[in-house]
């Protein structure tokens, strides 16, 4: 299988100077190579090469007039002072001022740049920034399947799309359904966010390729301050215009900040390597994982009800679902976190698969509706799109720092069984799985992803369904022999599921404690230590039914192994590997059932000479790892809501040895 | 199999449960328990179909003591889990117990959206004017002044005035009545026979914390001249002889507010004395906003004008969305950009 996660490495330094012409950049450019300089000499140390190209493409494109050689340039300045490689492909047209507005008037700026040695500006881009029909038409055909589009709509009118000869719109017709798509009005925006400087319509429109500009710098990350001084400079005699232009790059910067859209934004691109025969798709993970409860209900024989509320980077989810009404799911918007918490384990109650979903914030709220379904012992799902924190914190950025959250985050002695998706395809099974055990134990099962995940797209063999075991419901339907008792217990510690309307069942539930078999109300000392044993020994029982521990590479009893959770599965798979080749005994072990984990899961440890843990939290899984099996593990952290580069990990294994 | 189960009339007696109901003696809770087990049957109610949903405090307990489907869940959030329960089966009779500090303080946002998206359910709100069962603080719907061993100096904050929230929220009927009234069946009634969020404020008296708070207008001694029944089609009539004459409920044409009028042998027209109509919403706001004393206390169904359900509305959104589309997952995960990797070749 081909990585899950974009390899990242170290960054090399390379200044390609093509589409380059501005005496301010050469500074720069200067600087950048005498840091080159020093970035060759790392490399020599660690002594590898970067074996896989990891780039981004990004094509502007726009009307001659919209200035997007410009905004390229500009760009290139900015990957330049990120430090990374890069090389770019002016396009523009012969004509100095093409009639506006045409096929032919349109001009458009690639770059290629990435983490490791860039050769060519790139043969498909990854994202097109469109600023009219003409720059749609004439540049969206190279676009990569499943690349992005950011178009500006206040451009798209029935007179630009004439121009372009677009019989209809693209947003609308489901023309660019094989692209990921941003659209809406950069115009508007502009105007707006140049009003207070008094200027004519048509010379405001003149800082859309600012705003737009500050977008993409927001996108990758990018420090404003260069380009705000090339502005200043380069409008040192109008201090309007200087203004106005550094006012739009602020705002584009802002709107990518405060609309949250760094969903499909951060796009790599990733060479094409052996993959086994069959069908792909492209998927991202709240795709994937909507994909996934479809299935988990499906081969539960429920239906399926969906209780959320707006969360970046969780929204996805409930967009999605709410799409597939056809397939049992109803979906509901609830006025807060709680609401879709508690509606979804209303209709559990009422014999459907209640699922919510959210983000750390938002999973806070939650947490004492969880403690009410481990207490009701109803089946629940909950997804946790994990998001830099704590409060409010990185809202689009990643982080895996809620782990603490989901194993131990509720009052009193709550256990649930959680569970970690390792990339966006992983989401699909983690999904159907975290529906498995929520049934097949009445218990609410919190699947941990990250921003990360949620957002990012890959390719995805399509899977077989027919591959999947049913676990079908069975609701009890009437007395059994020796009575009716609502906390009656199978060989797992199960209750059973009543749904209301069944005659001769009534019974009633809550959140105070139960008795041992009736669920009565029961306060007895003893009934509570009975009832809190059984509620651990049952989340305890799902060990039974999941495989043991892999080692992805490797095997039990070697000096070191590396083991993750969640999205770092491809850095730590790729720096493993590359350790390995090295001779080092390295191994690879990634967890995804982390409560409670598998069987053989204390052995396995205990088999390494060291065991370290990188995570994107201050060392989460390593406490859960040392509390539970008495493990050295060593954290390896880090928290800059970045992903982990495999030369951190590679590092990491190297100082650990 | 299917067996047609013969329908038989319940009693009260069918809709106790076997726990031991634990309220302190004389709780005006025991009285709104009997009323609704009296109802029940008369509303042709089956147990199995029935759902008591409740939130925490001493009328959460409810639904433990209703031989019914019960759910006693967190606080405030009653109408949360009761949103998830109607839409996963409408067929199920919803009712939510609450009281006011359930309801309005920290369940406020859940009320105020069940009652604006008209989901299809009973809301009986225990009005006690205290919090009961963390000994006696204040609540939302306290009056200025209580002492209480939250506010030992006097409240200071003004109350809520729960079906003027209700109200507001876009509830469409709301009613009141209080535990010990004879009429709160009917009332009771009324709600049940709404399609849609049915609010019944029922004014409850906690002997312990906050005792005897309604006995102005609750108390049986010249209840006539504080308790106005509303009866749609009716005029608003209350008092008699013995409370100091007939009086009537009419509208002060220039104040465009209400006013009490003398209604003299009987002639309640020439008195300009408003016949209740239950679909007129203005004056519903006047009425859930006559302050007691200079008006008597209304009770009744103040306002009843039903709309659509959301229920109905959610259920009526997916089947149309649902129409014609034969949902086929495996056709679905193989749709959108897909393509092919032949067997013995890289990636194409």
């Amino acid at each position: 299988m081909r990585p899950a996660y974009p390899p990242i490495v170290f960054l090399t330094l390379q200044c390609a100077a093509n589409g380059i012409r501005r005496k301010g950049i050469k500074v720069a450019i200067k600087d950048g190579l005498e840091r080159m300089a020093t970035a060759f000499k790392d490399e020599q140390t660690s002594g590898h090469t970067p074996v896989q190209s990891d780039a981004v493409v990004v094509r502007f494109a726009g009307d001659s007039g919209d200035g997007m050689q410009l905004t390229g340039g500009q760009f290139t300045l900015s990957s330049a002072l990120a430090g990374n490689d890069f090389a770019t492909f002016p396009d523009f047209p012969a004509e100095i001022r093409a009639p506006i507005g045409t096929l032919f008037g349109v001009s458009a700026f690639q770059i290629n740049f990435g983490s490791s040695a860039i050769d060519t500006a790139g043969d498909q881009p990854d994202v097109l920034i469109a600023m009219n029909p003409a720059a749609l038409k004439t540049n969206v055909g190279s676009l990569r399947e499943g690349g992005l589009i950011i178009a500006d709509t206040g451009e798209f009118n029935q007179r630009n799309l004439d121009k372009a000869k677009y019989t209809s719109n693209p947003f609308e017709d489901g023309s660019l359904a094989k692209w990921q798509v941003l659209a809406f009005d950069i115009s508007a925006l502009t105007l707006e966010a140049v009003k207070p400087f008094g200027m004519g319509n048509k010379d405001a429109l003149r800082c859309k390729n600012m705003w737009t500009l500050g977008l993409a710098l927001w996108m990758f990350d990018r420090d404003r301050q260069p380009i705000i001084d090339w502005l200043n400079a380069k409008f040192a005699k109008n201090q309007i215009l200087a203004d106005a232009n550094i006012a739009a790059l602020n705002a584009g910067h802002a709107y990518g900040e405060t609309a949250e859209l760094a969903g499909p934004l951060k796009q790599y691109h990733v060479d094409a390597a052996p993959a086994p025969a069959g069908l792909y798709r492209t998927v991202t993970g709240a795709e994937s994982i909507s994909y996934g409860l479809v299935a988990g209900a499906q081969l539960a024989g429920l239906k399926m009800f969906f209780g959320g509320y707006p969360i970046t980077p969780a929204s996805a989810i409930l967009h999605h679902l709410s799409r597939l009404k056809e397939y049992g799911i109803t979906t509901f918007q609830a006025e807060d976190e709680i609401a879709a918490i508690c509606s979804a384990i209303g209709a559990s109650y009422a014999g459907q698969l209640g699922v919510t979903s959210s983000s750390g914030p938002g999973i806070a709220l939650k947490g004492e509706a969880m403690g009410l379904a481990i207490m009701t012992e109803l089946p629940l799902v909950i997804v946790n799109s994990q998001r830099g924190g704590p409060s409010t914190g990185l809202p689009t950025k990643t982080e895996q720092s809620d782990l603490y959250q989901a194993v131990y985050g509720r009052n009193g002695d709550a256990p649930m069984p959680v569970i970690a998706a390792r990339s966006p395809v992983d989401c699909f099974d983690c999904a159907v799985e975290a529906v498995r055990i929520a049934v097949e134990y009445m218990t609410p099962v919190m699947l941990l992803t990250d921003g990360y995940i949620a957002n990012a797209a890959e390719p995805w063999l399509v899977p077989d369904l027919e591959e999947y075991t049913p676990f079908p419901v069975e609701f009890l339907e009437s007395v059994p022999e020796d009575g009716f008792k609502p906390y009656a217990r199978d060989h797992k510690l199960k209750r059973p599921w009543v749904k209301p309307g069944t005659p001769g069942l009534l019974h009633r539930i809550g959140g105070i404690e139960k008795e041992v078999d009736t669920g009565h109300i029961n306060y007895a000392p003893a009934n509570h230590q009975a009832m809190t044993d059984i509620r651990s020994t049952k989340v305890n029982n799902v060990a039974d039914s999941i495989p043991d521990q892999i080692v992805e590479q490797g095997a039990a009893g070697a000096k070191l192994a590396v083991v993750g959770w969640g999205s770092t599965y491809g850095p730590i798979k790729q720096a493993v590997r590359r350790k390995r080749a090295e001779g080092v005994d390295v191994v690879h072990i990634h967890i995804r059932h982390i409560w409670p984990m598998p069987k053989n899961m204390a052995e396995l440890l205990k088999s390494f000479d060291k065991v370290i843990v990188p995570e994107m939290n201050t060392g989460q899984l390593k406490t859960i790892l040392r509390d539970q099996f008495l493990v050295d593990a060593q954290p390896v952290n880090k928290v800059s809501g970045q992903p982990f580069t495999i030369a951190e990990i590679e590092a990491a294994i190297g100082s650990a040895l | 199999m299917n067996d047609m189960t013969p329908v038989k009339a319940t009693t009260p007696k069918d809709w106790e449960t076997d726990q031991e109901v634990r309220w302190c003696p004389g709780c005006g809770d025991y009285a709104i328990l009997k009323a609704v087990q009296r109802t029940m049957p008369e509303i042709g109610g089956t147990p199995e179909n029935t759902v008591f949903i409740s939130g925490i405090g001493c009328s959460s307990r409810f639904p433990y003591y209703m031989e019914t489907y019960g759910f006693h869940t967190i606080h405030g959030r009653a109408p949360a889990v009761a949103t998830g329960v109607k839409l996963a089966n409408p067929d199920l009779d919803v009712w939510i117990i609450t009281g006011d500090g359930d309801a309005l303080s920290i369940g406020g946002n859940h009320t105020m959206h069940l009652l604006r998206r008209n989901l299809d359910c009973q809301i009986m709100l225990f009005n006690n004017e205290i919090y009961g069962l963390t000994k006696g603080q204040y609540s939302p719907t306290s009056r200025v002044g209580t002492n209480s061993p939250s506010t030992p100096y006097g409240s200071v904050d003004r109350p809520a005035t729960p079906c003027a929230f209700a109200l507001g929220s876009g509830a469409r009927f709301v009613a009141r009545g209080f535990d010990v009234s004879k009429n709160l069946p009917e009332v009771l009634k009324a709600a049940h026979a709404h399609r849609g969020a049915a609010f019944i404020e029922i004014f409850q008296n906690c002997i312990v914390y906050n005792k005897d708070v309604f006995e102005d207008f609750a108390a049986p001694k010249g209840a006539d001249g504080h308790q106005l029944w509303l009866r749609n089609g009716e005029p608003m009539l209350f008092g008699s002889e013995k409370s100091g004459g007939t009086k009537g409920i009419a509208l002060d044409n220039v104040g465009l507010t209400l006013k009490v009028v003398d209604v003299v042998d009987g002639d309640w027209q020439s008195a300009g004395v408003i016949v209740h109509d239950v679909t007129n919403r203005s004056l519903a706001h006047m009425l859930v906003e006559m302050p007691f004393g200079e008006f008597p206390m209304a009770l009744g169904v103040l306002y009843d004008d039903p709309r659509p359900t959301f229920n109905d509305a959610v259920i009526a959104q997916n089947e149309s969305a649902s129409a014609g589309k034969a949902p086929d997952l495996g056709k679905l995960l193989a749709k959108g950009q897909t393509w092919t990797v032949a067997e013995g070749h890289p990636e194409t």
